[in-house]
Order: C-alpha cells, then structure tokens, then sequence
C-alpha cells in the first residue's frame, strides 16, 4: 500500500468537461485509488475559490501530490503548481491530467465512453503523482553582460538596447568593418535616409558608452557554462580573448544569393544582381550608366535563388525583402533617368504593408509589370550584341515577349550566412531552411532551445532592415529580463544517472545534443555525470543507454509504466 | 449527458496509446479536441518531453497491457529540442519493432508520424487509418 496523500480535482470546466463526461462518477471511480485521500469536483477549479479550498486541503490533509483534472497543461500546469507552492507542497508533486481538449471536447458524441476514458486518464495522473517526488529548480546567479555576435542592424541596435538598460556589452563582428548590409547603402524607404547614415548614427551613439566594447575581425569559437553565466571564447585578429557573459544574442544577418554563372544570364555583360545595382545607383551621378553607357530599359527579374525547390541551391521559401528591394531601387533608377523603361518580371509582387505605396508609385512612373509563373521562366540571351529577355505573359493569356534590355537585374534572395563554427560552438539547432531556428515563431520568436542564447535579424529568417531592428530589441528585452534579475531558475526535469547501473560506455555523450554528458570517476568508477544547466530534459540520452541507467526527472521508467498500466487496464 | 451514446464497439477498439512531445504535437492533439473534431475515446495519450526520448520497452510494455497499437506522434522537422530528431525517433521505433518480432507481436502495431503544433485533422485521420490497420490484425491479449 502506498503511504502518499494525494488530492485529487475534477473539474467541470462550467460545463465544457461535465456535459459530456459524468464528473460526479469519475470521482467516484478513483476516490478509493491507493493513495488517494482526497476526492473532490469543483465547477471551476481555476477560480480563486477552488484554489483556496486546495491550498486548504494540502495543508489540513497533509497532502504529498496532487492532481487536477481539468484542461491542457498549457493553460493552467504553472497556475496548479503554483497553488501547490502557496500551500508548501512540492509543485513538482503535481500532476495535470487533460480532461477537456483530450477527452471531454473530442468526443462530444460518445459520452459513456468519454466518461469511461475520463476515469483511465484520472488513474494514470494518480499513478504518476504516486511516484512523483521533489524537485527543486536550478539556481544559477547571472552575470550583467551580454555579447551580440554580429555587428549589422540587428546588432548594433540590440547593443544599443543592452547599455541603455544597464547591462555591459560586448559585440563580436567577423567582418573588417561594423554596420553590415544596411551599412553599405544609399537611400532607404520610407523616410529616404541612407542605411550608411543611420549605421553611422548607432556607433556614434555606441561608442560613447562605457559599458560597450566593440570587437570587429572576431569570431565566436568556443562557449561553456550555462544561461546566466557563460564562458566565451573569441578569436579577435588572431588573438583568443575569454569573455564571461550571461546571455548571447546571435545576429549574424545573411548572405546575399549569387546566382551560379549562366543562371538567367549571370556573367554575361549587363547582368546583375539587385546588390549589384543598387551599388550601380548610388555610384551614378546624374544618370544611370553602366560601363559607361547609358541605360535606356532595364528588365529585372524576380524571385532569383528564392521559392525555387530545383536543383541543390534551391530554396523553397520566400525571402521576402526582395519584392520591395527591386521596386524601392526602380524607383531610384527613375528619380536618375526619368526616361528610361522599366520591366518588372515577376511572380507574385509582395509588396506588402506601406511598401504597397511604393509598388503604385513605380506604377505611376511608368514601370511595366509582367507576370510569369514557374513553369515557364524568363530566358535571357543575347543576339547581335543587346541582351533579350523572353518571357510568356500571364496577365495576356501567355503571351510571349522579347524584351531588349540593357541591364538585366535578377533580384536575388537571402541565404543563410555559413556559421560553421559558430555552430559548433553554440549548438544552435537551425531549420530546414538553415537560417537559426526559434523555440516558437510566434510565442517565442527570439528564444533559443539553448537557455541565455537569444536570435535576431536575418540570422533567424529572411527579414528586411525595420524587421531585424525590431526582433533585435525583442532580443535585447528577453536578455535584460534574464539578467537584471541577478539568478534564473531552470526547470530541474533534467537527466539523471543511477550511478549503480551505469557502466560508462559513452553512448549518452554521443546521443545529448547539448554537451550536457561527462565521463566522471565517482568512487573509484567511471560513469556519466549530467550538466544539470545544459541538460534541457530530452531525454535523447534515455534510450540509448544500454544498462536503463539514464532517466529524465518527472518521466521516469516507473512512472510512464504505471501510466500505461492505469491507462490499458480498461479493456 | 446521460443520454445512450449509441456507440459502435468497431468505433471503440482497436486501444492505441500515442507518445506525444509536450510541446509540439500535444498541442496539435489538443488542436483536433478544441474544434472538436471526433476520433475514438480508446485512443489515449502520454506526453514526454521528445519523441527522442521514448524508450522501446514502454511500446512493448503497452502493447502487453491492454493496447493494440502504439503511435508516435513526432515532432518531425519542428522539434525544438534535438535537430535530428526525426532519425532518432525512426532509430527507437525500428528498436521496438524488433523488440516486438521477439516477443511475437506484429511490428505494424507501432506506427510513427510527425504531428505538428497544428496538426489536429492529421491527427485525427492518422487515428482513424490506423485503428483500420490495427482491426484487420488479430486482438492482442491484452495481458494484464
């Protein structure tokens, strides 16, 4: 017989649980479960009534777990811990089972069955909650500096973030020279103001400050430690250089696509890419030249490098800041040469938001835009000496043109910025696109699966300038949030080693994707030791051991047995 | 509430366990029940951390315990947490089919797909394919 106390709430959620699972006999079904002393439905067990009549029970019942069946963890699992933590019951001691969107709303049409379901999910969360024991989160005091890797907009800004809040900054550039895309352009939209201008103004800005120290030729090439207090090591010039930071917040931009040679005509004379040309505007005075000559039609291209599955450079999604990019330097092409004709041959113009009034304005000024689709593409050749573009019309039934051009810009996308060794260092996971990838687009957009690692800018995804300042103060948020606290406190659903059973064979070091895994002598015996602020709880490590030596806290061996034991036993 | 579901035992059984990842595809589960899209109340879920995790012997255990089919709901190519994880978890469920031909049971009872954040009507017709699957085998015992 189990010698536990545990409480145990059904809730009716209103009605959204109870009118399609029979509460009241769900109760019934588990009040006599071994361990069990405690029994009760609530109508709202998330009320502040309820809460109080639990907190009650823990401490008059001496309860030791608890479970509360009501909705899906991710609405109110924080919300029951912490009513088991007000009344001094371990919150690790709780255990949530999904009775609405896992039962009750999936199976409005049965009933009966849903009830009998009810009462097995009620079981299983006893059964864990049985074996549950106490945990205490991890304690890590954090130190008040941060390091950007990266020195472009995103950067820059999320530095001048950091030292306005307080904290000490380091930036790490791998380049020559600060500033990175934006800083190597003229004019931008809306307000016209030069991207080398407004880099110009950040460092300035920067570079009054104290507390902001600017490497540039410096790489990343190794970190340890954990979130709030990593040791970093840059190369800087050559030289190593050891950096204790509390967070890094990766911002290391992009890579413009270049096109291979002969891709829509790159390498012929008079072909570009659309940085190419927007360096061509700005180094025209007067007039827009090229080689000398004048330009009198210009026929860009679209969707270059981007939602192209083909061929091994391929890349499916859409880079997004292109489609404004080109129309933004056509109507710069127009302020220089009023007369000359501009072609837009593109797929989908996504212009979207307040570029959308750039996109009319180029319309206004007499650009033609042709649509194409993908199955058949733009050709460029070149006869008696002038550059033609062919292409099949959408918008006229596929009617075929012959476009003599002077210049022909391919309006290329964003790549991926190779990382290789920042990779290795930091161990960020990167998508399928290869840019870094967040924990949740939309919940978590600028956290890492690596706690205290924090992405920004076009690192994360293709994004245009406006874009990457803003995720990079949403970067630089989440970093001061993390350490103008002084300490974190790390969830302790970690790995564990049962030091009897393990034998050290190093298939757990191989397996964690987070270098959590050491060989460590522990009386006289080599076994693994867990990195308890590295380990993110995977469980990657569990299955590969082949002594059963490893389990992840709050998912043990025992405690997922006994749940398929409660949860089958219905048959 | 208490009036007669009228339920078919076809719409009951075959009993499936799914192994869903606490932050990916529970949430695309819990998806499927918010819209109230129906699958059959004998499909039960167990969420761990990542699909990377699960152990091979808790499939035979399940399947020795009253289910007939596991389901790996994976987290595929959106897994926060391991970049490989999808080979990982191919790696574990190819482990417990072999476990399972050892112990004389049909390794199709265990079954992997990704399920995503919102991958509720995936869900809900993976649910329905392989209970299908799972009713043209014979019963398993149900060992207790």
């Amino acid at each position: 017989m189990s010698d536990r106390r545990i409480g145990v709430y059904i809730c009716h959620c209103g009605g959204n649980i109870s009118d399609y699972v029979a509460v009241e006999r769900v109760r019934e079904a588990v009040e006599h479960e071994e361990g069990v002393v405690v029994a009760k439905t609530t109508m709202f067990a998330c009320s502040d009534a309820s809460q109080e009549e639990m907190i009650e029970d823990i401490r008059e019942q001496k309860l030791d777990g608890m479970v509360v069946a009501s909705c899906s963890p991710t609405l109110h699992l924080l919300t029951f811990r912490g009513v088991a933590e007000r009344a001094g019951l371990n919150p690790y001691r709780y255990v949530q089972v999904n009775l609405r969107e896992q039962c009750s709303w999936a199976h409005t049409d049965l009933p009966q069955e849903a009830t009998e379901k009810a009462v097995h999910l009620v079981k299983a969360g006893i059964a864990k909650a049985r074996l549950s024991q106490s945990l205490e989160k991890i304690r890590i005091e954090t130190v008040p500096r941060a390091l950007v890797v990266g020195a472009g907009v995103a950067g820059l800004r999320a530095a001048l973030a950091l030292s306005d809040l307080g904290i000490s900054v380091f930036v790490a550039e791998k380049s020559e020279r600060v500033g990175g895309w934006l800083g190597e352009f003229g004019d931008t939209y809306p307000h016209g103001r030069s991207g080398s201008g407004l880099v110009d103004e950040l460092l300035k800005d920067l570079e009054q400050r104290e507390n902001v120290q600017i490497y540039t030729e410096a790489e990343l090439v190794s970190k340890s430690g954990s979130v709030g207090d990593f040791t970093v090591e840059l190369r800087v010039k050559g030289e190593p250089i050891t950096l204790n930071v509390g967070s890094i917040i990766v911002a290391t931009g992009f890579t413009p696509y270049q096109p291979e040679e002969g891709e829509y005509g790159y390498g012929e004379d008079g072909v570009v890419t659309l940085p190419e040309f927007v360096r061509l505007l700005e180094q025209c005075d007067g007039q827009l030249t090229y080689q000398g000559r004048p330009v009198k039609q210009v026929a860009y291209i679209y969707c270059v490098g981007s939602r192209d599955q083909s061929g091994e450079r391929g890349h499916p999604y859409c880079s997004r800041y292109c489609c404004n990019a080109a129309v933004h330097a056509s109507s710069l092409a127009h302020e220089l040469s009023p007369e000359i004709h501009q072609f837009h041959l593109y797929r989908d113009m996504r212009t979207y938001g307040k570029f959308e009034l750039l996109y009319m304005n180029a319309r206004k000024q007499g650009a033609l835009f042709v649509r194409f689709n993908e199955e058949a593409l733009p050709e460029v050749s070149r006869n008696d000496g002038r550059l033609h573009v062919k292409v099949k019309d959408m918008l006229t039934a596929g009617e075929e043109l012959d476009i003599e051009a002077d210049l022909v810009v391919l309006v290329t996308g964003m790549e991926p910025r190779p990382n290789e060794t920042l990779n290795d260092a930091l161990k960020l996971p990167v998508g399928l696109d290869g840019f870094f990838k967040e924990i949740h687009p939309k919940l978590r957009p600028v956290e890492t699966v690596i706690d205290g690692v924090f992405i920004a800018g076009a690192a994360q995804a293709p994004r245009n300038s406006a874009e990457s300042a803003a995720s990079a103060l949403a970067a630089a948020a989440k970093t001061a949030a993390l350490l103008k606290k002084g300490y974190v406190e790390l969830e302790p659903l970690v790995a564990m080693v049962d030091a009897e059973a393990c034998a050290w064979c190093g298939e757990c070091l191989e397996a964690c994707p987070y270098s959590a895994v050491s060989q460590a002598s522990r009386d006289g015996k080599e076994i693994a030791e867990i990195n308890t602020a590295v380990c993110k709880g995977c469980g990657a490590c569990v299955p590969v051991c082949p002594r059963d030596a490893l389990q992840v806290k709050g998912y043990e061996d025992q405690q997922v047995r006994a749940m398929i034991e409660a949860l089958g036993s219905a048959r | 509430m208490e009036k007669d579901s009228g339920a078919e035992d076809s719409r009951l059984r075959p009993r499936i366990l799914v192994f869903s990842t606490v932050t990916i595809s529970d949430i695309g589960i819990d998806l499927a029940g918010s819209a109230h899209m129906h699958y059959s109340p004998s499909v039960v879920v167990i969420p761990v951390p990542c699909s990377s995790g699960i152990k091979p012997g808790w499939i035979l255990h399940a399947l020795t315990h009253g289910f007939d089919g596991v389901f790996v709901a994976a987290d595929g190519s959106d897994c926060a947490l391991v970049p490989d994880c999808t080979k990982r978890t191919s790696a574990i469920v190819e482990r417990a089919q072999k476990l399972l031909q050892e112990n004389e049971i049909e390794p199709a009872r265990v079954k992997m797909a990704a399920i995503c954040s919102v991958c509720a009507e995936p869900f809900v017709k993976h649910m329905e394919a392989f209970q299908e699957s799972l009713a043209g085998m014979a019963q398993m015992g149900g060992a207790k």
